[in-house]
């Protein structure tokens, strides 16, 4: 019984803000506070509020690059490979190994690699899809993606307090501090601990 | 706009901003969701896409016809084996390239009036390559083995020929399509969900919910998207470039006068251009008109449209003037001055000159104001545009081919019914994938209106 009372049924407390700048100043305090299972939901991407949250940088343009190197050698090698070795034939008089001519589709292998682990890298990266999410049981949460800013305190962090918390969003100038909860506290599990 | 500022000349416009400053977050994004959510589909869209509806069935009717007969049934010939599909061909994937410039290139110069146009210029590019990637498919004759373009592994033990510029299409048509759909879809994720948290019955909800993925606008989710955003442009960039090089490489590598010629990529890249940007116009005038979106798509839109038309424009005619030059004078060569001959005083002069008129001579109305910013004259020089650009491709096309270098090969060339009948089908097509998108996509980037509308509201820090 002890694992079930562990995971708290409680997901996150949510501070809801109207404007970025209200947000952004919310979320230093909230960083200073030394809270760092945080996170920040907008309307569109916000300037700053990475480093106002003290949020992990991420490593998406490393793995593109990975991406766009396998493109180009991929593209290298399957017409070596096959113009050289596997299908050798002469076209218009040019040698076997005629490197000038792969330049346009190892080009296009590069961009294609690279965009589809862009796209990819990125959901995967973001747990996405991912229907359902606890954050989505908040009254009002659905003004998020409009024209709300919210800054969320999970409750694992180990700093949460849930009256503490709640009362210390108030104070950073919140519209409304509101609750997102577990829809089944016994089978959902909290997210594996994130990712940069 | 200080009270200071000198007075205005006399019958100067003030040119907008590029969004109404009136909007906030919420009244700008109910207005773009609102078009899928609240309204029923408007008469005008709905008679439109009955008409479209009737050419698809044209269209479908057509390749029906063309598969089980043989593309015998097309006018193609000797000496003019290519004919009505690459000229079709050519023209839809040129249409496109509006689309990856205004997304990609204008993004990463940061030009705020892109914001406004893009979605749509996206959901044109994916549609008008949708279209052209008809043609050569069907063109092969037998188009249930055209995916034995692609290199994959099988027992016939055959490979396909990497130094042929058609096989160079495959890959960049190919390219071009995934990473358009993916930039275009990539940009619709948190629109999608906006749209889903506004939804009001089930069957909305279950699929914006659905295509949205979940998206719930984390700042940790933002971070990695607005990245891979910036990523995807700057991938698309050289597409812009590419694919329109590539396909002008079909024609460049080949030996036939009109055809083997240098200035051929970037010339067919600004032709590019300059038709997607007219397509552009041609489109959004009218929906802008429609769906009452003045305050986002402002004059200031159609004027900045107009003046990349015009610099594309004059770089397409400086192509047209090099061609006379490098054939009838600095070559030398007979066979191509005759070629130029022939094309400007031969049977198919006609084309020429009324090319010349289309993409030379009226364009220039756009270097006056007045024209500019007189929106009915615009529409219909976008049009003039359009034709030019398709006239451009009959020109290179037919009267490069019909009389090459030995009299007794030489030929005419007239399309057939089927012809015509295919590419008003395409046009049919792409009309109604547009009215679809219209109706069920918000055609505004809203998250990228929210985030300008936040720029230009708040003071510079």
């Amino acid at each position: 019984m002890s694992e079930i009372e562990s995971k708290p049924s409680l997901y996150a407390v949510l501070a809801e803000y109207s404007t970025p700048e209200a947000m952004l100043q919310a979320a230093e305090k909230v960083r200073d506070a030394g809270y760092k299972r945080v996170d920040a939901l907008t309307p569109f991407p916000v300037h700053g509020i990475v480093e106002a949250l003290g949020l992990p940088k991420s490593r998406m343009a490393g793995l593109v690059l990975a991406g766009a190197i396998a493109g180009c050698i991929f593209g290298f090698a399957l017409q070596t490979w096959l113009t050289v070795f596997q299908y050798p034939h002469v076209i218009s008089g040019r040698p076997y190994f005629s490197w000038p001519n792969y330049i346009p589709v190892i080009f296009e292998t590069t961009v294609l690699f690279a965009g589809l682990t862009a796209f990819v890298g990125m959901l995967v990266r973001n747990n996405l899809p991912r229907p359902y999410h606890p954050v989505f049981s908040a009254p009002h949460v659905e003004d998020s993606t409009t024209s709300k800013f919210v800054i969320l305190i999970e409750a694992i962090d180990p700093k949460f307090d849930r009256q503490v918390t709640m009362d210390f969003l108030r104070k950073t100038g919140a519209d409304h501090v509101t609750e997102a909860k577990f829809e089944d506290a016994d089978t959902e599990r909290n997210e594996a601990p994130l990712l940069s | 706009m200080s009270a200071s500022a000198p007075e205005k000349p006399m019958g100067y416009t003030e040119i907008p901003e590029v969004l109404d400053l009136n909007h906030t977050y919420d009244t700008a994004t109910d207005k773009i969701n609102d078009v899928i959510l609240k309204k029923k589909t408007p008469m005008p869209i709905a008679v439109a896409m009955g008409i479209c509806f009737l050419l698809v069935g044209l269209l479908f009717t057509t390749i029906t016809k063309l598969v089980s007969t043989g593309i015998g049934i097309w006018g193609n010939n000797q000496p003019v084996a290519w004919a009505f599909d690459i000229i079709n061909f050519v023209w839809w994937i040129g249409i496109g390239h509006a689309g990856t410039l205004i997304s990609a290139i204008l993004f990463l110069f940061r030009q705020e009036w892109r914001t406004s146009i893009n979605r749509f210029a996206e959901a044109m590019t994916i549609f008008a390559v949708m279209c052209a990637g008809m043609y050569p498919v069907l063109h092969v004759g037998r188009p249930w083995l055209a995916y034995w373009l692609l290199p994959y592994v099988n027992v016939m033990q055959m490979w396909p020929q990497f130094r042929s510029p058609l096989m160079w299409d495959v890959f960049a048509v190919s390219t071009y399509f995934t990473i358009s759909l993916l930039f275009w879809y990539t940009g619709l994720i948190p629109d999608l969900a906006s749209l889903r948290d506004r939804a009001k019955t089930r069957v909305s909800r279950v699929v914006t919910g659905i295509l949205s993925m979940g998206w719930r606008g984390s700042a940790r989710h933002w971070q990695r998207y607005d990245i891979i955003y910036l990523l995807l442009a700057g991938l698309s960039t050289p597409l812009v470039v590419s694919v329109h090089s590539i396909v002008s490489l079909d024609f460049a590598v080949a030996q036939l006068p009109g055809w083997h010629t240098t200035i051929f990529p970037p010339y067919f890249v600004a032709g590019a251009v300059y038709s997607g940007f007219a397509m552009v116009l041609t489109l959004a005038i009218p929906v802008r008109a429609y769906f009452g979106f003045k305050d986002f798509i402002t004059q200031r839109h159609l004027d900045a449209m107009s003046k990349v038309m015009l610099a594309t424009g004059l770089i397409v005619i400086y192509g047209y003037a090099m061609e006379a030059f490098i054939a009838l004078v600095y070559s030398g060569n007979p066979n191509e001055a005759f070629m130029m001959k022939n094309r400007m005083f031969g049977p198919y002069g006609w084309s020429y000159w009324l090319l010349i008129l289309c993409n030379g001579v009226i364009p220039q109305l756009l270097w006056l104001k007045r024209v500019r910013l007189h929106t009915p004259t615009l529409w219909v020089i976008s049009i003039v545009i359009n034709i030019g650009m398709w006239l451009e491709r009959f020109v290179i096309i037919v009267t490069s081919l019909h009389r090459d270098f030995v009299p007794s090969s030489w030929g005419m060339y007239a399309p057939t019914k089927w012809d015509i009948f295919m590419f008003i089908g395409t046009i049919g097509f792409f009309g109604f994938m547009m009215c679809l998108f219209l109706r069920f996509i918000p055609m505004f980037a809203g998250f990228e209106l929210r985030e300008l509308l936040h720029k230009k509201k708040s003071p510079p820090h």
